[in-house]
């Protein structure tokens, strides 16, 4: 029996040959357990296994456990799909599924004037209008008249499609995804095979469910068929490189990261994570990884995870902590001790909608100045920012790379929507991975220990305990320079001041010179950093597709600044630099340069539409 | 493990930084007591990290001769539990005063405590904050004069060794800091101890508070006022050792020998006890009403935080390779 479902008959019924597109939008959003993040990952996976380039990010509801049918529990799953290089889970839908009336509330401004809209109308009952604040039936409003509604009886449909199965209630309702992603499957022309194989690993201990989940599929993409012309569009274009691929989101690129700059310095892992949404994504991540040569704690604040990681560091490990919100201020006081002291300790800060608690769920950019300043004392770490999903691997090697060979702090700054958001990844060949250079210092009878004494990067000795000759104390307390005794001295504490700013200003000497996208001169140059890099870029492209003279980078070093970004800079008529805060590295950027860039600003806890930013480029370029 | 060498000093174990104490602090004599068990441990200096946080107590790690490392205010068992995380074969002392430990540090030791990371903590009490110049602190008994109560502090003091039995440490143990040989046997006994050892050393603030323990101190005094735990023994002091403590119902009290009282009514102590009911009833005991306790109030043997993560790692499914990690769930290969 199962070997009979793995095929689907192609209908005969006209309804006329695929659109072609070159990307498309679709949010899927229902109730927590109507299934939208599986029917988003399957379909997903659908597009990138065809080639497409995929971007895909959740909206997981404010509460853990709404009323069903409430605005409160709607759950949201978004993909972007493209035959082209795509940086954003887009911006207007091309399709929103809303499985009840809270959905269709809460994402029908996102629908794009063209865009088609699904819902479950056996779910468009005065009980589950009046949910989502509706006093009428939302289906026959006006304002639905200017998009294409299909309004389909899920529910029902489903049940007839499984009812000669023998399956229990709730297992009839949970193939009600297989119905939506069978509809959806049609209307994109993607291919059902690696679904139904799926559908056979899964389930294969239950041939019922195995049946009942294939049918409810079939059942879908044959009711699509009904549905009327002109519905079904394709995205064809082959897009990602040839080789081994899977999706990976922010945090499990930023904690691959991690592991394999551990493997490749051969230095073991101290991980300290205070449970803290969504940093707690990499304890639960290193956790469930258990791996010989880290070792994980869940300490009992965010002070105990830095100073853990540090006390690690000191130790001889590569000490990394990671937390978000409030915790971020309260690390402060420990990175000032790690860079006082000089101990490599990697902590990773996700912004989160401030300040204090804000919108605990919500994207942000604004702890870019704390990560630049917020410290006492004259007080500069390194910082860099993950800029995409992916790019969480790279950050985090040169986080290790820079902390080891530095012996200094550095903050990783990312946010909520990278750590979520998804993207297709070619899977690095392990050997093909940058060994990280960690030289511990071995003790030298000749040359008693200086512990405060420089290499060629005003790095110290990484002096660990354990190996004789090599005892030193070392903390808080100003230091003398070279023998690290403390000292109150002026002049010395001047010395250091300067020279910990130097070692960290150093490291701009020898980063890789900056990538410009577009034109090397021109009109306007966008800066972003972070999450915003996503956005921009498109954006950017959209511009020069439409013939502007717009050119773009995006910065992973913030701190120390490239050298070369001065000069890129002043190579463009105007600069400008969206932030999803209120103007951070902007005012760092005119501090720095004495350069007048625009800013971009928003702080709705959301990323930024590469509509927005297109259009201020617009308005700054001026009327053509 | 650590390597035992042969015939260290004392001296071995000075660091070259100039000691800043006030002339008369107890302080030196923690100090003087230290550098002599840690030369008779045998352990080598290489293997021994001393860690701390902020207090007059605090620089200690900076005048020995081993690994040190001064912290901020109260942190200092994270970092310690950071240390031993990174190398569990280090000796590692955390030194805190009662300002550091019991007001900013409280929850990085109650924490540490109930974890069993293989520490030895040294709370030092001198019951004021010294270093930040004679304000109360969590520990000054009420009616304590300072800079921030200078009509008496009217707050209740925190006891140490009833917090650190809170907090289900395996070795808990009191001395002070003018009792040389006993301050080298709990040294000794805590170094010995394999899980968190925790040790509160009643010391003199010259400057601040000066005489606040002259109770324990006083060669006179003491006799009446201090008991010497010994474990297996009946808990008997004074000067005859005649005076003894026993039990009425859930209240301690305070008995003489004779009249009718006789040893079979005594209290034994056991620091082994599974439960450290007794021990915490033992910690609650403050003059004037009632003599107070040095020496061991709990030793028990329970598995240290690291062997709890190796016998966990154990458990389970073995690690998965890192290039299965990578590759992740659901990867796919495109031609
Ligand atoms: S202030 Fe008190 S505790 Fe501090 S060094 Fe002076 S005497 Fe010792």
């Amino acid at each position: 029996m199962p070997g009979t479902t793995l095929t689907i008959a192609r209908s005969t019924i006209p309804h006329g040959t695929p659109v072609e597109r070159a990307a498309a939008v679709v949010r899927f959003a229902g109730d927590a357990n109507d299934g939208v993040l599986l029917v988003g990952t399957q379909f997903t996976y659908a597009c990138a296994m065809v080639g497409n380039a995929v971007m895909t990010v959740p909206d997981p509801a404010a509460e853990i456990r709404a009323p069903a049918g409430a605005l409160a529990g709607v759950t949201a799953f978004q993909c972007h799909f493209a035959g082209h290089a795509i940086h954003t889970p887009g911006d207007r839908l091309d399709l929103l599924v809303a499985l009840n009336p809270s959905a269709l509330r809460t994402y029908i401004g996102d629908l794009s004037p063209a865009g088609l809209l699904l819902v479950d109308s056996d779910r468009f009952v005065p009980d589950e209008w009046a949910k989502a604040g509706y006093v009428a039936d939302p289906l026959q409003d006006a304002a639905l008249q200017a998009f294409r509604v299909l309004a389909v009886p899920i529910r029902q449909l489903n049940r007839e499609a499984v009812a000669r199965v023998n399956l229990i209630p709730t297992e009839i309702e949970r193939c009600k995804s297989f119905f939506v992603l069978g509809l959806s499957y049609w209307l994109f022309d993607r291919p059902p095979e690696p679904t139904f194989r799926w559908i056979r690993e899964t389930y294969n201990k239950n041939p019922g469910l195995v049946e009942a989940h294939t049918r409810a599929f079939k059942a879908g993409w044959h009711h699509a068929e009904t549905l009327g012309p002109g519905l079904q569009s394709r995205v064809g274009q082959r897009c990602l490189k040839s080789g081994k691929h899977r999706m990976i989101n922010g945090a499990t690129a930023l904690a691959l990261g991690f592991l394999a700059a551990a493997r490749q310095s051969g230095l073991p892992m101290v991980y300290a994570g205070f449970p803290v949404a969504p940093a707690s994504e990499l304890l639960h991540l290193f956790t469930e990884w258990k791996q010989e040569n880290i070792q994980v704690i869940q300490p009992e604040d965010d002070l105990a995870a830095a100073n853990i990681a540090l006390g690690a560091a000191f130790g001889g490990s590569l000490g990394v902590t990671a937390t978000t919100s409030t915790g971020i201020a309260l690390q402060a006081d420990t990175l000032a001790l790690a860079a006082i002291s000089e101990l490599p300790m990697v902590a990773v800060h996700v912004q989160r909608a401030g300040p204090s608690l804000g919108m605990p769920t919500r994207t942000e950019q604004a702890d870019l100045l704390q990560a630049f300043y917020g410290r006492n004392g004259e007080c500069p770490v390194v910082v860099l920012a993950q800029s995409s999903p992916s790019d969480g691997f790279r950050i985090a090697i040169e986080a290790v790379r820079l902390a080891v060979t530095r012996m200094t702090p550095v903050v990783v700054l990312t946010d909520t929507y990278l750590m979520s958001a998804s993207e297709a990844w070619h899977v690095p060949s392990s050997s093909e991975l940058p060994m990280v250079l960690a030289k511990q210092t071995k003790a030298d009878p000749e040359h008693p220990l200086l512990p405060y004494s420089r290499d060629e990067h005003l790095a110290r000795p990484w002096a660990i305990p354990g190996r004789a000759g090599l005892e030193h104390r070392t903390g808080g307390m100003e230091k003398e320079a070279n023998t690290g005794a403390v000292s109150y001295d002026p002049a010395n504490h001047e010395a250091m001041v300067a020279l910990r700013a130097r070692k960290i200003a150093k490291i701009a000497e020898k980063l890789p010179p900056l990538v410009v996208h577009g034109p090397k001169s021109g009109d306007v140059l966008i800066v972003a950093w972070g999450s915003v890099c996503g956005a921009t870029h498109d954006a950017a492209e959209r511009c020069r597709a439409a013939g502007l003279n717009v050119a773009n980078i995006g910065l992973t070093h913030l701190s120390p600044l490239p050298a070369d970004l001065v000069g890129v800079l002043r190579k463009y008529r105007r600069v400008l630099v969206p932030e999803l805060n209120a103007g951070q590295l902007s005012k760092i950027l005119r501090a720095e340069y004495l350069l007048d860039v625009v800013s971009l600003n928003k702080v709705q806890g959301q990323p930024f539409l590469v509509s927005e930013i297109e259009a201020k480029v617009r308005q700054l370029l001026g009327p053509c | 493990m650590s390597i035992p060498v042969l015939a260290m000093t004392a001296s071995d174990f000075s660091s070259a930084q100039e000691v800043r104490w006030c002339p008369g602090c107890g302080d030196y004599s923690i100090l003087s007591q230290l550098k002599q068990a840690l030369a008779s441990f045998g352990v080598r200096r290489e293997n021994i990290v001393f860690v701390s946080g902020v207090g007059c107590a605090s620089r200690l790690p900076h005048y020995i001769n081993t690994f040190g490392f001064q912290g901020s205010y109260g942190r200092a068992p994270a970092l310690a539990t950071g240390v031993k995380l990174a190398n569990p074969n280090l000796q590692v002392w955390v030194v805190m005063g009662d300002g550091d430990a019991c007001s900013a540090g409280l929850t990085h030791l109650t924490h540490a405590l109930r974890r069993n990371v293989d520490l030895k903590i040294l709370l030092i009490n001198n019951e004021v904050f010294g270093l930040s110049r004679g304000q109360q602190s969590p520990t000054s008994r009420v009616g304590t004069c300072s800079k921030t109560s200078p009509d008496g502090s009217v707050e209740t003091p925190l006891r140490p060794v009833s917090i650190a039995l809170a907090a289900e440490a395996t070795f808990v143990a009191r001395t002070v800091d003018v009792d040389v040989n006993h301050m080298s046997e709990i040294f000794e006994k805590a170094a010995m101890h394999r899980g968190s050892g925790f040790v509160e050393i009643y010391q003199n603030c010259k400057i601040f508070n000066d005489g606040v323990f002259e109770y324990a101190t006083d060669a006179v005094i003491k006799t009446d006022s201090i008991i010497h735990l010994e474990h297996g023994r009946p808990i008997l002091f004074g000067k005859d050792r005649n005076h003894a403590l026993r039990l009425n119902g859930f209240e301690p009290e305070v008995v003489t020998l004779g009249q009718g009282i006789t040893m079979d009514d005594i209290l034994i102590h056991d620091e082994r006890a599974a439960e450290p009911t007794l021990a915490f009833l033992l910690s609650r005991l403050v003059g004037p009403q009632f003599p107070e306790c040095l020496g061991v109030f709990r030793n028990v043997r329970k598995p240290t935080h690291q062997q709890l993560l190796d016998a966990a790692f154990q458990q389970g499914d073995p690690p998965r390779a890192f290039e299965s990690l990578l590759a992740g769930d659901e990867s796919w290969t495109l031609a």
